[in-house]
Protein backbone atom coordinates (compact mmCIF):
# COMPACT_ATOMS: atom_id res chain seq x y z
CA UNK A 1 0.00 0.00 0.00
CA UNK A 2 2.73 2.40 0.93
CA UNK A 3 4.36 1.70 -2.42
CA UNK A 4 1.17 2.80 -4.09
CA UNK A 5 1.01 6.01 -2.10
CA UNK A 6 4.60 6.74 -2.92
CA UNK A 7 3.95 6.64 -6.67
CA UNK A 8 1.65 9.62 -6.43
CA UNK A 9 2.93 11.48 -3.38
CA UNK A 10 6.60 10.67 -3.61
CA UNK A 11 7.44 10.33 -7.27
CA UNK A 12 4.89 12.63 -8.82
CA UNK A 13 4.83 15.10 -5.96
CA UNK A 14 1.06 15.32 -5.79
CA UNK A 15 -0.18 15.60 -2.23
CA UNK A 16 -3.07 13.17 -2.33
CA UNK A 17 -5.09 11.89 0.61
CA UNK A 18 -7.22 9.50 -1.39
CA UNK A 19 -5.43 6.29 -0.42
CA UNK A 20 -7.74 5.25 2.41
CA UNK A 21 -10.62 5.52 -0.03
CA UNK A 22 -8.85 3.38 -2.61
CA UNK A 23 -8.04 0.83 0.04
CA UNK A 24 -11.66 0.67 1.14
CA UNK A 25 -12.88 0.23 -2.42
CA UNK A 26 -10.35 -2.52 -3.01
CA UNK A 27 -11.19 -4.29 0.22
CA UNK A 28 -14.95 -4.21 -0.23
CA UNK A 29 -14.85 -5.10 -3.91
CA UNK A 30 -12.68 -8.11 -3.22
CA UNK A 31 -14.74 -9.15 -0.20
CA UNK A 32 -17.92 -9.05 -2.25
CA UNK A 33 -16.22 -11.05 -4.97
CA UNK A 34 -15.08 -13.84 -2.66
CA UNK A 35 -18.54 -13.99 -1.16
CA UNK A 36 -20.64 -13.99 -4.30
CA UNK A 37 -18.54 -14.55 -7.42
CA UNK A 38 -15.20 -16.24 -6.87
CA UNK A 39 -16.27 -18.33 -3.90
CA UNK A 40 -13.70 -21.06 -4.40
CA UNK A 41 -10.46 -20.36 -2.54
CA UNK A 42 -8.31 -21.01 -5.62
CA UNK A 43 -10.09 -18.17 -7.38
CA UNK A 44 -8.86 -15.76 -4.73
CA UNK A 45 -6.24 -14.14 -6.99
CA UNK A 46 -9.10 -13.11 -9.28
CA UNK A 47 -10.82 -11.44 -6.36
CA UNK A 48 -7.60 -9.62 -5.53
CA UNK A 49 -7.40 -8.47 -9.12
CA UNK A 50 -11.00 -7.34 -8.99
CA UNK A 51 -10.29 -5.33 -5.85
CA UNK A 52 -7.32 -3.72 -7.55
CA UNK A 53 -9.26 -2.96 -10.73
CA UNK A 54 -12.19 -1.49 -8.83
CA UNK A 55 -9.83 0.82 -6.96
CA UNK A 56 -8.13 1.68 -10.23
CA UNK A 57 -11.41 2.74 -11.86
CA UNK A 58 -12.08 5.01 -8.91
CA UNK A 59 -8.49 6.21 -9.14
CA UNK A 60 -9.08 7.34 -12.72
CA UNK A 61 -11.95 9.49 -11.48
CA UNK A 62 -9.84 11.03 -8.75
CA UNK A 63 -7.08 11.79 -11.25
CA UNK A 64 -9.33 14.29 -13.02
CA UNK A 65 -9.25 17.05 -10.38
CA UNK A 66 -5.48 16.68 -10.19
CA UNK A 67 -5.24 18.28 -13.64
CA UNK A 68 -6.53 21.60 -12.46
CA UNK A 69 -5.74 21.94 -8.81
CA UNK A 70 -2.62 21.21 -6.86
CA UNK A 71 -1.11 21.44 -3.40
CA UNK A 72 -3.45 22.07 -0.49
CA UNK A 73 -6.52 22.22 -2.69
CA UNK A 74 -5.98 18.81 -4.17
CA UNK A 75 -5.27 17.46 -0.69
CA UNK A 76 -8.68 18.65 0.43
CA UNK A 77 -10.42 17.25 -2.63
CA UNK A 78 -8.83 13.85 -2.15
CA UNK A 79 -9.55 13.88 1.58
CA UNK A 80 -13.15 14.61 0.69
CA UNK A 81 -13.08 11.60 -1.57
CA UNK A 82 -11.85 9.35 1.23
CA UNK A 83 -14.55 10.52 3.62
CA UNK A 84 -17.18 10.12 0.91
CA UNK A 85 -16.17 6.52 0.32
CA UNK A 86 -16.18 5.88 4.05
CA UNK A 87 -19.68 7.20 4.54
CA UNK A 88 -20.99 5.33 1.49
CA UNK A 89 -19.79 2.06 3.00
CA UNK A 90 -21.11 3.14 6.38
CA UNK A 91 -24.61 3.45 4.99
CA UNK A 92 -24.79 0.69 2.42
CA UNK A 93 -26.73 -2.20 3.93
CA UNK A 94 -25.40 -4.70 1.41
CA UNK A 95 -21.93 -4.44 2.93
CA UNK A 96 -23.15 -4.42 6.50
CA UNK A 97 -23.23 -0.64 6.89
CA UNK A 98 -21.25 0.56 9.89
CA UNK A 99 -20.91 -2.97 11.27
CA UNK A 100 -18.77 -3.84 8.29
CA UNK A 101 -18.38 -7.24 6.71
CA UNK A 102 -17.44 -10.18 8.86
CA UNK A 103 -16.76 -13.81 8.06
CA UNK A 104 -14.79 -12.97 4.99
CA UNK A 105 -13.01 -16.08 3.80
CA UNK A 106 -9.49 -16.03 5.23
CA UNK A 107 -7.96 -16.84 1.89
CA UNK A 108 -4.55 -15.54 2.54
CA UNK A 109 -1.71 -15.65 5.00
CA UNK A 110 1.41 -13.67 5.62
CA UNK A 111 3.41 -15.67 3.05
CA UNK A 112 1.03 -14.71 0.29
CA UNK A 113 1.07 -11.12 1.43
CA UNK A 114 4.83 -11.21 1.25
CA UNK A 115 4.73 -12.70 -2.23
CA UNK A 116 2.37 -9.94 -3.34
CA UNK A 117 4.72 -7.37 -1.87
CA UNK A 118 7.59 -8.78 -3.90
CA UNK A 119 5.48 -8.59 -7.05
CA UNK A 120 4.48 -5.03 -6.22
CA UNK A 121 8.11 -4.04 -5.70
CA UNK A 122 8.99 -5.48 -9.08
CA UNK A 123 6.12 -3.67 -10.80
CA UNK A 124 6.89 -0.33 -9.19
CA UNK A 125 10.59 -0.70 -9.82
CA UNK A 126 10.04 -1.31 -13.53
CA UNK A 127 7.48 1.47 -13.75
CA UNK A 128 9.76 4.03 -12.15
CA UNK A 129 12.64 3.05 -14.41
CA UNK A 130 10.42 3.36 -17.49
CA UNK A 131 9.94 6.55 -19.40
CA UNK A 132 6.69 7.14 -17.52
CA UNK A 133 8.48 6.97 -14.21
CA UNK A 134 11.00 9.49 -15.42
CA UNK A 135 8.19 11.79 -16.54
CA UNK A 136 6.52 11.56 -13.15
CA UNK A 137 9.71 12.65 -11.45
CA UNK A 138 10.00 15.48 -13.96
CA UNK A 139 6.43 16.56 -13.18
CA UNK A 140 7.33 16.64 -9.50
CA UNK A 141 10.26 18.88 -10.26
CA UNK A 142 8.63 21.24 -12.70
CA UNK A 143 5.30 20.66 -14.34
CA UNK A 144 5.53 23.43 -16.93
CA UNK A 145 8.97 22.36 -18.07
CA UNK A 146 7.72 18.81 -18.40
CA UNK A 147 5.01 19.95 -20.79
CA UNK A 148 7.59 21.91 -22.72
CA UNK A 149 9.48 18.73 -23.55
CA UNK A 150 6.21 17.46 -25.03
CA UNK A 151 5.17 15.15 -22.23
CA UNK A 152 1.42 14.72 -21.93
CA UNK A 153 1.17 15.62 -18.26
CA UNK A 154 -2.48 14.64 -17.94
CA UNK A 155 -1.86 11.20 -19.30
CA UNK A 156 1.14 10.66 -17.06
CA UNK A 157 -0.78 11.73 -13.96
CA UNK A 158 -3.70 9.50 -14.88
CA UNK A 159 -1.40 6.52 -15.28
CA UNK A 160 0.21 7.32 -11.92
CA UNK A 161 -3.13 7.54 -10.15
CA UNK A 162 -4.39 4.36 -11.78
CA UNK A 163 -1.35 2.26 -10.87
CA UNK A 164 -1.24 3.74 -7.39
CA UNK A 165 -4.93 3.04 -6.79
CA UNK A 166 -4.56 -0.47 -8.16
CA UNK A 167 -1.76 -1.33 -5.74
CA UNK A 168 -3.56 0.24 -2.81
CA UNK A 169 -6.76 -1.59 -3.78
CA UNK A 170 -4.97 -4.93 -3.86
CA UNK A 171 -3.47 -4.17 -0.46
CA UNK A 172 -6.93 -3.45 0.91
CA UNK A 173 -8.19 -6.72 -0.54
CA UNK A 174 -5.30 -8.63 0.99
CA UNK A 175 -5.77 -7.06 4.38
CA UNK A 176 -9.46 -7.87 4.69
CA UNK A 177 -8.89 -11.47 3.64
CA UNK A 178 -6.07 -11.74 6.11
CA UNK A 179 -8.12 -10.42 9.03
CA UNK A 180 -11.40 -11.94 7.93
CA UNK A 181 -13.39 -8.76 8.39
CA UNK A 182 -13.55 -5.18 7.23
CA UNK A 183 -15.42 -2.18 8.51
CA UNK A 184 -15.76 1.42 7.37
CA UNK A 185 -14.09 2.79 10.47
CA UNK A 186 -10.75 1.36 9.30
CA UNK A 187 -10.72 3.72 6.36
CA UNK A 188 -10.97 7.16 7.92
CA UNK A 189 -8.53 9.82 9.02
CA UNK A 190 -6.28 7.46 10.97
CA UNK A 191 -5.71 5.35 7.92
CA UNK A 192 -4.96 8.43 5.81
CA UNK A 193 -2.46 9.64 8.36
CA UNK A 194 -0.90 6.22 8.90
CA UNK A 195 -0.25 5.91 5.20
CA UNK A 196 1.36 9.31 4.92
CA UNK A 197 3.47 8.77 8.02
CA UNK A 198 4.85 5.56 6.57
CA UNK A 199 5.76 7.27 3.31
CA UNK A 200 7.36 10.28 4.93
CA UNK A 201 9.29 8.38 7.61
CA UNK A 202 10.60 5.91 5.08
CA UNK A 203 11.36 8.53 2.49
CA UNK A 204 9.47 9.95 -0.44
CA UNK A 205 10.29 8.78 -3.92
CA UNK A 206 11.93 5.54 -2.81
CA UNK A 207 10.83 1.92 -2.85
CA UNK A 208 13.22 0.93 -0.07
CA UNK A 209 11.91 3.89 1.89
CA UNK A 210 8.29 2.78 1.50
CA UNK A 211 8.98 -0.64 2.91
CA UNK A 212 11.24 0.62 5.68
CA UNK A 213 8.71 3.26 6.63
CA UNK A 214 5.87 0.76 6.83
CA UNK A 215 7.94 -1.64 8.90
CA UNK A 216 9.23 1.02 11.28
CA UNK A 217 5.82 2.57 11.82
CA UNK A 218 4.20 -0.81 12.51
CA UNK A 219 6.94 -1.66 14.98
CA UNK A 220 6.59 1.69 16.70
CA UNK A 221 2.82 1.30 16.93
CA UNK A 222 3.16 -2.21 18.38
CA UNK A 223 5.90 -1.31 20.83
CA UNK A 224 3.98 1.68 22.07
CA UNK A 225 0.77 -0.29 22.48
CA UNK A 226 1.31 -0.38 26.21
CA UNK A 227 0.90 3.35 26.33
CA UNK A 228 -2.70 3.21 25.13
CA UNK A 229 -3.85 6.42 23.54
CA UNK A 230 -0.56 8.05 24.45
CA UNK A 231 1.17 6.11 21.70
CA UNK A 232 -0.25 8.49 19.11
CA UNK A 233 1.38 11.34 20.97
CA UNK A 234 4.73 9.60 21.12
CA UNK A 235 4.36 8.55 17.52
CA UNK A 236 3.58 12.11 16.54
CA UNK A 237 6.66 13.40 18.31
CA UNK A 238 8.79 10.83 16.51
CA UNK A 239 7.30 11.96 13.21
CA UNK A 240 8.12 15.58 14.04
CA UNK A 241 11.70 14.62 14.86
CA UNK A 242 12.11 12.75 11.59
CA UNK A 243 10.72 15.70 9.65
CA UNK A 244 13.05 18.15 11.37
CA UNK A 245 16.24 16.13 11.09
CA UNK A 246 15.55 14.05 7.98
CA UNK A 247 13.09 16.12 5.97
CA UNK A 248 13.21 13.70 3.06
CA UNK A 249 12.75 10.66 5.25
CA UNK A 250 15.22 7.88 5.82
CA UNK A 251 15.62 6.96 2.15
CA UNK A 252 14.41 10.15 0.45
CA UNK A 253 14.80 9.72 -3.34
CA UNK A 254 17.37 7.02 -2.75
CA UNK A 255 17.31 3.25 -2.88
CA UNK A 256 19.22 0.82 -0.74
CA UNK A 257 21.43 0.15 -3.76
CA UNK A 258 22.50 3.81 -3.91
CA UNK A 259 23.46 3.83 -0.25
CA UNK A 260 25.48 0.68 -0.77
CA UNK A 261 27.29 2.23 -3.73
CA UNK A 262 28.11 5.34 -1.76
CA UNK A 263 29.48 3.37 1.19
CA UNK A 264 31.66 1.45 -1.23
CA UNK A 265 32.86 4.65 -2.85
CA UNK A 266 33.70 6.08 0.53
CA UNK A 267 35.66 2.99 1.44
CA UNK A 268 37.47 3.21 -1.87
CA UNK A 269 38.42 6.81 -1.23
CA UNK A 270 39.70 5.99 2.22
CA UNK A 271 41.80 3.20 0.82
CA UNK A 272 43.30 5.54 -1.73
CA UNK A 273 44.12 8.14 0.87
CA UNK A 274 45.84 5.61 3.06
CA UNK A 275 47.87 4.37 0.15
CA UNK B 1 19.86 39.43 -44.26
CA UNK B 2 18.19 42.64 -45.36
CA UNK B 3 14.60 43.64 -45.22
CA UNK B 4 14.33 42.94 -48.93
CA UNK B 5 15.27 39.32 -48.47
CA UNK B 6 12.61 39.00 -45.91
CA UNK B 7 9.87 40.37 -48.08
CA UNK B 8 10.70 37.95 -50.85
CA UNK B 9 10.35 34.99 -48.55
CA UNK B 10 7.07 33.21 -48.54
CA UNK B 11 5.21 31.32 -45.86
CA UNK B 12 6.69 32.16 -42.49
CA UNK B 13 7.16 29.20 -40.15
CA UNK B 14 5.45 31.27 -37.47
CA UNK B 15 2.93 34.00 -38.09
CA UNK B 16 1.41 35.80 -35.14
CA UNK B 17 -1.40 38.27 -35.75
CA UNK B 18 -2.95 40.71 -33.32
CA UNK B 19 -2.17 38.70 -30.20
CA UNK B 20 -3.92 39.85 -27.01
CA UNK B 21 -3.18 38.42 -23.57
CA UNK B 22 -4.35 39.70 -20.19
CA UNK B 23 -3.57 38.89 -16.60
CA UNK B 24 -6.96 39.46 -15.06
CA UNK B 25 -7.91 42.97 -16.03
CA UNK B 26 -4.41 44.06 -16.93
CA UNK B 27 -3.66 43.78 -20.63
CA UNK B 28 -0.15 42.39 -21.08
CA UNK B 29 -0.13 42.10 -24.86
CA UNK B 30 -2.13 44.55 -26.94
CA UNK B 31 -2.25 43.35 -30.50
CA UNK B 32 1.24 41.98 -31.08
CA UNK B 33 2.01 40.77 -34.61
CA UNK B 34 5.22 39.32 -35.98
CA UNK B 35 6.64 36.67 -38.26
CA UNK B 36 9.51 34.23 -38.17
CA UNK B 37 10.94 32.65 -41.33
CA UNK B 38 12.88 29.45 -41.71
CA UNK B 39 16.55 29.71 -40.88
CA UNK B 40 16.35 33.08 -39.13
CA UNK B 41 17.33 34.19 -35.67
CA UNK B 42 14.56 36.62 -34.78
CA UNK B 43 15.00 38.58 -31.61
CA UNK B 44 12.33 40.17 -29.44
CA UNK B 45 13.77 43.00 -27.39
CA UNK B 46 12.32 45.30 -24.80
CA UNK B 47 12.50 46.42 -21.21
CA UNK B 48 11.20 44.63 -18.14
CA UNK B 49 7.45 44.16 -18.32
CA UNK B 50 7.21 44.88 -22.03
CA UNK B 51 5.57 41.51 -22.64
CA UNK B 52 8.44 39.47 -24.05
CA UNK B 53 8.05 36.43 -21.83
CA UNK B 54 4.27 36.70 -22.01
CA UNK B 55 4.54 36.45 -25.79
CA UNK B 56 6.50 33.21 -25.66
CA UNK B 57 4.28 31.71 -22.99
CA UNK B 58 1.24 32.54 -25.08
CA UNK B 59 2.76 30.89 -28.15
CA UNK B 60 3.33 27.54 -26.45
CA UNK B 61 0.01 27.53 -24.67
CA UNK B 62 1.41 27.99 -21.17
CA UNK B 63 -0.75 31.12 -20.95
CA UNK B 64 -4.25 31.50 -22.26
CA UNK B 65 -4.67 33.89 -25.15
CA UNK B 66 -7.57 36.32 -25.21
CA UNK B 67 -7.69 36.93 -28.95
CA UNK B 68 -5.54 36.90 -32.06
CA UNK B 69 -4.13 34.11 -34.14
CA UNK B 70 -0.98 32.03 -34.05
CA UNK B 71 -0.11 30.06 -37.15
CA UNK B 72 2.75 27.60 -36.91
CA UNK B 73 3.76 25.79 -40.11
CA UNK B 74 0.51 26.99 -41.64
CA UNK B 75 -1.64 25.52 -38.88
CA UNK B 76 -3.61 27.44 -36.29
CA UNK B 77 -2.23 26.31 -32.94
CA UNK B 78 -4.17 28.57 -30.63
CA UNK B 79 -5.81 26.62 -27.82
CA UNK B 80 -3.78 23.49 -28.44
CA UNK B 81 -2.30 21.89 -25.30
CA UNK B 82 1.36 22.67 -24.68
CA UNK B 83 2.68 19.18 -25.26
CA UNK B 84 0.98 19.03 -28.68
CA UNK B 85 2.53 22.32 -29.74
CA UNK B 86 5.93 21.05 -28.66
CA UNK B 87 5.28 17.85 -30.57
CA UNK B 88 4.63 19.93 -33.69
CA UNK B 89 8.12 21.34 -33.39
CA UNK B 90 7.97 24.53 -31.37
CA UNK B 91 10.31 23.97 -28.45
CA UNK B 92 10.44 26.51 -25.67
CA UNK B 93 13.34 27.08 -23.25
CA UNK B 94 11.53 29.02 -20.54
CA UNK B 95 12.81 32.00 -18.60
CA UNK B 96 14.66 30.93 -15.49
CA UNK B 97 15.69 27.67 -17.18
CA UNK B 98 13.30 25.33 -15.35
CA UNK B 99 15.55 22.31 -15.32
CA UNK B 100 14.66 19.33 -13.11
CA UNK B 101 16.92 19.98 -10.10
CA UNK B 102 16.75 16.59 -8.40
CA UNK B 103 17.30 14.63 -11.61
CA UNK B 104 20.79 14.12 -12.99
CA UNK B 105 21.95 15.87 -16.14
CA UNK B 106 21.54 12.61 -18.02
CA UNK B 107 17.99 12.11 -16.74
CA UNK B 108 17.09 15.69 -17.59
CA UNK B 109 18.10 15.03 -21.17
CA UNK B 110 16.40 11.68 -21.29
CA UNK B 111 13.02 13.01 -20.17
CA UNK B 112 13.17 15.26 -23.21
CA UNK B 113 13.29 12.23 -25.49
CA UNK B 114 9.89 11.13 -24.18
CA UNK B 115 8.24 11.30 -27.60
CA UNK B 116 10.49 9.00 -29.54
CA UNK B 117 12.64 7.24 -26.96
CA UNK B 118 10.99 3.84 -27.16
CA UNK B 119 10.73 3.90 -30.95
CA UNK B 120 14.06 5.35 -31.88
CA UNK B 121 16.95 4.82 -29.49
CA UNK B 122 19.51 5.80 -32.11
CA UNK B 123 17.97 9.22 -32.57
CA UNK B 124 18.34 9.95 -28.87
CA UNK B 125 21.99 8.87 -28.90
CA UNK B 126 22.72 11.03 -31.94
CA UNK B 127 21.09 14.09 -30.50
CA UNK B 128 22.78 13.55 -27.18
CA UNK B 129 26.14 13.44 -28.94
CA UNK B 130 25.22 16.68 -30.73
CA UNK B 131 24.32 18.36 -27.43
CA UNK B 132 27.56 17.16 -25.83
CA UNK B 133 29.54 18.53 -28.79
CA UNK B 134 27.88 21.91 -28.28
CA UNK B 135 28.17 21.85 -24.49
CA UNK B 136 31.06 19.62 -23.44
CA UNK B 137 30.51 20.68 -19.82
CA UNK B 138 27.25 18.75 -19.74
CA UNK B 139 29.05 15.57 -20.64
CA UNK B 140 31.49 16.08 -17.77
CA UNK B 141 28.59 16.50 -15.37
CA UNK B 142 26.26 13.83 -16.72
CA UNK B 143 25.75 12.12 -13.35
CA UNK B 144 25.50 15.31 -11.35
CA UNK B 145 22.12 16.54 -10.13
CA UNK B 146 20.76 19.39 -12.21
CA UNK B 147 20.33 21.62 -9.17
CA UNK B 148 24.03 21.50 -8.37
CA UNK B 149 25.03 23.08 -11.67
CA UNK B 150 25.92 26.76 -11.93
CA UNK B 151 23.41 29.12 -13.53
CA UNK B 152 25.22 29.07 -16.85
CA UNK B 153 25.49 25.31 -16.87
CA UNK B 154 21.79 25.03 -16.07
CA UNK B 155 21.06 27.24 -19.04
CA UNK B 156 23.18 24.95 -21.20
CA UNK B 157 21.23 22.01 -19.85
CA UNK B 158 17.91 23.71 -20.59
CA UNK B 159 18.96 24.44 -24.18
CA UNK B 160 20.38 20.95 -24.56
CA UNK B 161 17.16 19.47 -23.27
CA UNK B 162 15.18 21.43 -25.86
CA UNK B 163 17.51 20.25 -28.62
CA UNK B 164 16.93 16.64 -27.56
CA UNK B 165 13.18 17.15 -27.81
CA UNK B 166 14.00 18.59 -31.21
CA UNK B 167 11.92 20.95 -33.26
CA UNK B 168 11.89 23.32 -36.17
CA UNK B 169 11.61 26.45 -34.06
CA UNK B 170 13.54 27.00 -30.84
CA UNK B 171 12.22 29.67 -28.48
CA UNK B 172 14.85 30.99 -26.07
CA UNK B 173 13.70 33.17 -23.20
CA UNK B 174 16.44 35.36 -21.66
CA UNK B 175 19.29 32.89 -21.93
CA UNK B 176 21.65 35.49 -20.46
CA UNK B 177 19.66 36.11 -17.29
CA UNK B 178 21.61 35.74 -14.06
CA UNK B 179 24.64 34.17 -15.68
CA UNK B 180 28.32 35.00 -15.38
CA UNK B 181 29.37 37.23 -18.33
CA UNK B 182 31.97 34.78 -19.53
CA UNK B 183 29.42 32.00 -19.74
CA UNK B 184 26.97 34.31 -21.50
CA UNK B 185 29.49 34.77 -24.31
CA UNK B 186 29.98 31.04 -24.50
CA UNK B 187 26.24 30.41 -24.64
CA UNK B 188 25.67 33.02 -27.33
CA UNK B 189 28.47 31.53 -29.42
CA UNK B 190 26.73 28.20 -29.16
CA UNK B 191 23.37 29.72 -30.08
CA UNK B 192 24.98 31.00 -33.26
CA UNK B 193 26.44 27.60 -33.94
CA UNK B 194 23.04 25.98 -33.47
CA UNK B 195 21.61 28.49 -35.94
CA UNK B 196 24.37 27.76 -38.46
CA UNK B 197 23.30 24.12 -38.29
CA UNK B 198 19.97 25.21 -39.71
CA UNK B 199 17.91 25.72 -36.55
CA UNK B 200 15.39 28.57 -36.66
CA UNK B 201 15.52 30.51 -33.40
CA UNK B 202 13.39 33.09 -31.70
CA UNK B 203 15.40 34.84 -29.03
CA UNK B 204 13.87 36.96 -26.31
CA UNK B 205 16.41 39.18 -24.58
CA UNK B 206 16.71 42.15 -22.33
CA UNK B 207 20.39 42.31 -23.15
CA UNK B 208 19.81 44.00 -26.51
CA UNK B 209 23.45 44.32 -27.50
CA UNK B 210 24.07 40.62 -27.07
CA UNK B 211 20.92 39.75 -28.94
CA UNK B 212 21.67 42.07 -31.87
CA UNK B 213 25.06 40.42 -32.27
CA UNK B 214 23.44 37.14 -33.17
CA UNK B 215 20.02 38.07 -34.57
CA UNK B 216 19.13 38.97 -38.14
CA UNK B 217 15.78 40.61 -37.52
CA UNK B 218 14.42 42.33 -34.43
CA UNK B 219 11.14 43.36 -32.92
CA UNK B 220 11.10 45.85 -30.06
CA UNK B 221 8.24 45.47 -27.63
CA UNK B 222 7.05 48.30 -25.46
CA UNK B 223 4.19 47.95 -22.96
CA UNK B 224 2.56 45.13 -24.85
CA UNK B 225 2.92 46.49 -28.38
CA UNK B 226 5.47 46.18 -31.15
CA UNK B 227 7.10 49.60 -31.09
CA UNK B 228 9.62 48.95 -33.82
CA UNK B 229 10.75 46.22 -36.18
CA UNK B 230 13.63 45.95 -38.56
CA UNK B 231 16.89 44.30 -39.43
CA UNK B 232 19.77 44.61 -37.03
CA UNK B 233 21.57 46.99 -39.41
CA UNK B 234 18.56 49.26 -39.55
CA UNK B 235 18.25 49.24 -35.81
CA UNK B 236 21.86 50.12 -35.25
CA UNK B 237 21.65 53.01 -37.72
CA UNK B 238 18.64 54.49 -36.05
CA UNK B 239 19.94 56.53 -33.13
CA UNK B 240 16.48 57.19 -31.75
CA UNK B 241 15.82 53.54 -31.31
CA UNK B 242 19.17 52.81 -29.80
CA UNK B 243 18.64 55.60 -27.30
CA UNK B 244 15.02 54.97 -26.51
CA UNK B 245 14.99 51.22 -26.13
CA UNK B 246 18.43 49.82 -26.03
CA UNK B 247 20.55 52.52 -24.39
Amino acid sequence: MVLGINIVNGYTGIFSLAHAGFMAVGAYAAALCTRYVFTAPYLFPLALLAGGLAAMCVGLLVAVPSFKSKGDYLAIITLGFTLMVQSIFQNAEIVGASRGMTNIAKNTNLYWVFACLVIAVIIVNRFIASKYGRCLKAIREDQVATQLVSVNVRKAKTVAFALSAFLIGVSGALLCHLLGYTSPSSYGYTNVVDGLVMVYIGGTGSITGSITGAAIWQIIVQVLKELGTWRWVVGGVLLCLVMIFLPQGIFGYKEIGDVWKRLKARKGNKGRKEA
Amino acid sequence: MSMGDRENKKDPILKVTDLNVSYGKIAALKGVSFEVYNGEIVSILGANGAGKTTTLNALTGVLRVKSGSVEFKGKDILGMPTHKITEMGMVHVPEGRHIFPALTVGENLRVAAYLYESKDKKRFEERKEYVFRLFPRLKERINQQGGTLSGGEQQMLAIGRALITGGDLLLLDEPSMGIAPKLVLEIFDTIQEIARNGQTIMLVEQNAMMAMDVASYCYVLETGKVAYEGTVEEMKENDNIVQAYLG
